[in-house]
C-alpha cells in the first residue's frame, strides 16, 4: 500500500535539522531498538537554572516518518522548559507536520517518549533520585503504557480503542488480553509484539504474556 | 535537477511492467468497436469469443499445454486460490497439504486460514539460506493424506528459482498434486509444461508487459478442480463471470512475445542486473539475500540489505530522485514484522528491515543501472551518517549469523 505523507513530512525526511551529538550534553535517551526497525536517540544540553533545553540533537534509525518527526520533536523542544517537555503529546508533533498517515502515528509518540526520557531523567539526576521514582506495577500503570500502543489502522492508542481487555498482574508476570474485534488479521503480530515490547519495558516486569481474543469487536469510548 | 528532465530507473519489475505497444496495439479493437459478449449468439458476440479462443490456443502454446488446459483468471492470486481451493473441495478424505515457508501471500494465507479453522493440516517445508526447498524434507512429509504440494517457481522477492522437476517427481511418485506459482517465471526462464510433472501452475500478464487485472490457471487433463464462485458456464464450467476480453488478447500477446524474444531480452536483463548488483555490492556492510546470479535466481531480480539503515526511508529517498524500487519491511507499527520470506532465509530482523529489491526488464538501459547506483550510493551514505544503529551496542540482539556478517563486511 502506498503511505502518502505530507509535504511538510517530505521536506523534513530530505533535509532534516539538528543531526548528530550536543558537545557536553547532559541528558540523553534512546527511544527504540534496531529489532522493531525503529529507533531515535537525543542528546542535549539542559540549563540547570533555567531548566530551558539550550540545544538538542538527535540520530535516527527508522522509516521516513521516523526521521521527519525526530527532527521536528528537536525544533519543537530546543528552547523549551523540562516541565514544557513532560506536558507535550504526539499531537504537537503531529500538527506542525500537517499530519501522519495512520499506519505512522507511532512515530510520533516515539519521538515524543524520547523527549520525555531524556528529561525526566535529567530531573531525576538533578534531584538525586531515581529515575523510576515511585513507580509501582499495577493495573493503572500498566494501562497507561499501553496508551503508547497505537493501532496501525486507526491510528488511535489500543486502549482508547477498548481493545484492553483483561490485565493481570502477579508480582513480575504480566498478562493483557486483547480483543481484536474487526481488527484485520494482517496487524495481529504487530500489535500483539508492540505490546509486549512495551510491557517488557516496563520496570519489574520478568514476563509478559500477550493475548489475542478474536471475535468481539470494538468500539470507541 | 536544474532544467534538465528529472531520470526516472524504475526498477520495480517484480510489482509490475510496462505494457508494450505491441501489447497495446493488440487489444485496442476490444477496447473499442469489438466491445461484444462472448456469450452472445450475434456476430459481436461471436467475434470476442473467436478471438478468446485464438488468445486461448496462443497462450497454451506459449506455455507448453493443450488449450483446453488453460482457464482465464483475474490475476495469478486468484489462480493459486481457485486451484487450492478447488482442489480442496473436489477430496474431502485428503486433508493434509504442503507448502514452501515463501510462499505469495495468496497461497500462504490461504492455507494459514486453513490451519486455523481446523479445515487442513499444513506441513511448512525447510529452506537452506538462499530459499531452496530440500527436496529430502519434501519426500519426508508427504502422507497418504496429502492432497497437493504447492511451492512457488521463481520467489517475487529474493529471486529463488525452485527446481521444479525434482520437486514435482517425488509428489508423483506419491501421487500427490504439484501445484506452482508461476507469476514471475513467463518470459524470463525457458519452461514447457506438457514436459513437467506438475498438474497446476497459476500466471499472470502484467508481470511480464502485459495488462493488469488477467492471470491464468493451467490444470493438467484428468486433474478435476471445482468452481469457487458461482456463475455462468465460462471457462469450461471452472471460472465464471464475463471474460476480461481485451486483457486476454492482451495477455497472449505479451505470453507470445515474452517466450519469442526470451533469449534475447533476458541476456540483456541479466547483464544489467549483475552490473547493478556488482555495484551496489561495493558499498560496504551490504549482503545479496536469495542465491547469487545465474542459474538459481530469476533474471534481473536483486534483493540487498543495507545494514544499518531501515528499508522504507531508502526506498523513499530513491523515490524522491527518480529511482523506483521495493522494500522487504513496510513499517506499519512500531513493531515492524519483516517479510516472511526473510526471515524464512534466516535473516534477523534488523537486516530484513534494510532491505531493497530492484527488479529490473527488458525496458531497463545502462543508465538506469547508473542513475540508480549513484543515488543509492548518495541515499545509503546519507542515512548511515544519521543512524541512531551503532550495531556494537546492540550486538547482544543479533544472532551469530549477524555478527560474524558484519565483523566479516568490516574487515
Amino acid at each position: 500500500m502506498a503511505i502518502k505523507y505530507s509535504q511538510k513530512v517530505i521536506n523534513e525526511f530530505t533535509n532534516p535539522e539538528n543531526v548528530g551529538e550536543v558537545d557536553g550534553a547532559n541528558a540523553t535517551a534512546t527511544e527504540g531498538s534496531p529489532a522493531c526497525g525503529d529507533m531515535i536517540t537525543y542528546s542535549m544540553k539542559i540549563n540547570r537554572e533555567s531548566r530551558v533545553i539550550e540545544d538538542i540533537k538527535f540520530r535516527s534509525y527508522g522509516c521516513a516518518s521516523n526521521i521527519a518527526t525526530a527532527s521536528m520533536a528537536t525544533k519543537i523542544a530546543k528552547g523549551r522548559t523540562v516541565d514544557e517537555i513532560i506536558a507535550l503529546t504526539p499531537k504537537t508533533v503531529t500538527e506542525e507536520l500537517d499530519g501522519l498517515p495512520a499506519v505512522k502515528i507511532h512515530c510520533s509518540v516515539l519521538a515524543i517518549n524520547g523527549l520525555k526520557a531524556a528529561v525526566r531523567k535529567w530531573d531525576a539526576e538533578q534531584s538525586g533520585q531515581s529515575v523510576e521514582g515511585d513507580f509501582t506495577l499495577d493495573n493503572e500503570t500498566i494501562i497507561r503504557e499501553l496508551r503508547d500502543v497505537i493501532h496501525p489502522e486507526t491510528g488511535i492508542s489500543i486502549v482508547k480503542m477498548n481493545m484492553v481487555h483483561l490485565v493481570e498482574v502477579d508480582s513480575g508476570s504480566v498478562f493483557v488480553e486483547l480483543m481484536m474485534g474487526e481488527t484485520d488479521d494482517m496487524y495481529f503480530e504487530n500489535i500483539e509484539e508492540e505490546t509486549r515490547e512495551h510491557l517488557e519495558n516496563l520496570p519489574g516486569v520478568k514476563t509478559a504474556t500477550v493475548k489475542i481474543t478474536e471475535g468481539k469487536a470494538y468500539k470507541f469510548k | 535537477m536544474s532544467g534538465t528532465q528529472k531520470h526516472i530507473a524504475y526498477l520495480d519489475n517484480g510489482d509490475s511492467t510496462q505494457m508494450l505497444p505491441e501489447v497495446l496495439e493488440a487489444m485496442m479493437p476490444y477496447l473499442s468497436h469489438s466491445y461484444g459478449n462472448p456469450a452472445s449468439l450475434h456476430q459481436l458476440g461471436l467475434d470476442a469469443e473467436n478471438a478468446v479462443d485464438d488468445a486461448r490456443d496462443s497462450l497454451a502454446e506459449s506455455l507448453g499445454a493443450k488449450s483446453n488446459e488453460i482457464y482465464f483468471t483475474a490475476s495469478a492470486t486468484e489462480s493459486n486460490n481457485l486451484a487450492l481451493s478447488g482442489l480442496l473441495a473436489n477430496y474431502p478424505d485428503k486433508r493434509h497439504v504442503v507448502v514452501s515457508p515463501i510462499e505469495h501471500a495468496s497461497v500462504r494465507n490461504l492455507v494459514k486460514q486453513w490451519q486455523k479453522n481446523g479445515i487442513a493440516e499444513v506441513t511448512f517445508l525447510d529452506v537452506d539460506d538462499n530459499g531452496m526447498v530440500d527436496p529430502q524434507h519434501l519426500k519426508k512429509s508427504l502422507r497418504d493424506d496429502t492432497l497437493f504440494v504447492s511451492i512457488i517457481h521463481g520467489n517475487n522477492e529474493i529471486g529463488t528459482l525452485q527446481d521444479i522437476k525434482t520437486l514435482g517427481e517425488i509428489c508423483r511418485e506419491r501421487d500427490v498434486f504439484f501445484h506452482s506459482d508461476m507469476a514471475q517465471s513467463l518470459g524470463k526462464v525457458p519452461f514447457n509444461l506438457s514436459e513437467l510433472p506438475i498438474d497446476l501452475a497459476s500466471f499472470n500478464s502484467h508481470k511480464a508487459h502485459g495488462p493488469k487485472g488477467v492471470g491464468a490457471l493451467y490444470v493438467r487433463r484428468k486433474v478435476k478442480v471445482r468452481r469457487i464462485m458461482e456463475g455462468g458456464p465460462q471457462e469450461q464450467n471452472l471460472r465464471p463471470g464475463t471474460e476480461n476480453v481485451p486483457a486476454i488478447i492482451g495477455f497472449a500477446k505479451a505470453a507470445e512475445i515474452a517466450v519469442r524474444d526470451r533469449e534475447v531480452a533476458m541476456a540483456q536483463v541479466e547483464s544489467l542486473t549483475q552490473k547493478l548488483s556488482e555495484k551496489l555490492l561495493s558499498i560496504p556492510h551490504t549482503r545479496l539475500n536469495g542465491p547469487g546470479h545465474g542459474p538459481n535466481r530469476l533474471p534481473g531480480s536483486i534483493n540487498i540489505t543495507f545494514s544499518y539503515i531501515e528499508g522504507e526511508a531508502v526506498l523513499m529517498r530513491l523515490n524522491l530522485q527518480g529511482v523506483y524500487v521495493s522494500s522487504g519491511s513496510a513499517c506499519s507499527s512500531r513493531a515492524l514484522v519483516p517479510s516472511h520470506v526473510l526471515t524464512a532465509i534466516g535473516l534477523v530482523h534488523e537486516e530484513a528491515h534494510g532491505s531493497i529489491r530492484y527488479t529490473l526488464s527488458r525496458l531497463n538501459t545502462e543508465a538506469d543501472v547508473e542513475h540508480a547506483y549513484q543515488v543509492t550510493l548518495k541515499t545509503v551514505e546519507s542515512l548511515r551518517a544519521m543512524t541512531a544503529f551503532i550495531p556494537e551496542e546492540h550486538s547482544e540482539r543479533e544472532s551469530d549469523h549477524a555478527k560474524t556478517f558484519y565483523k566479516k563486511k568490516s574487515e
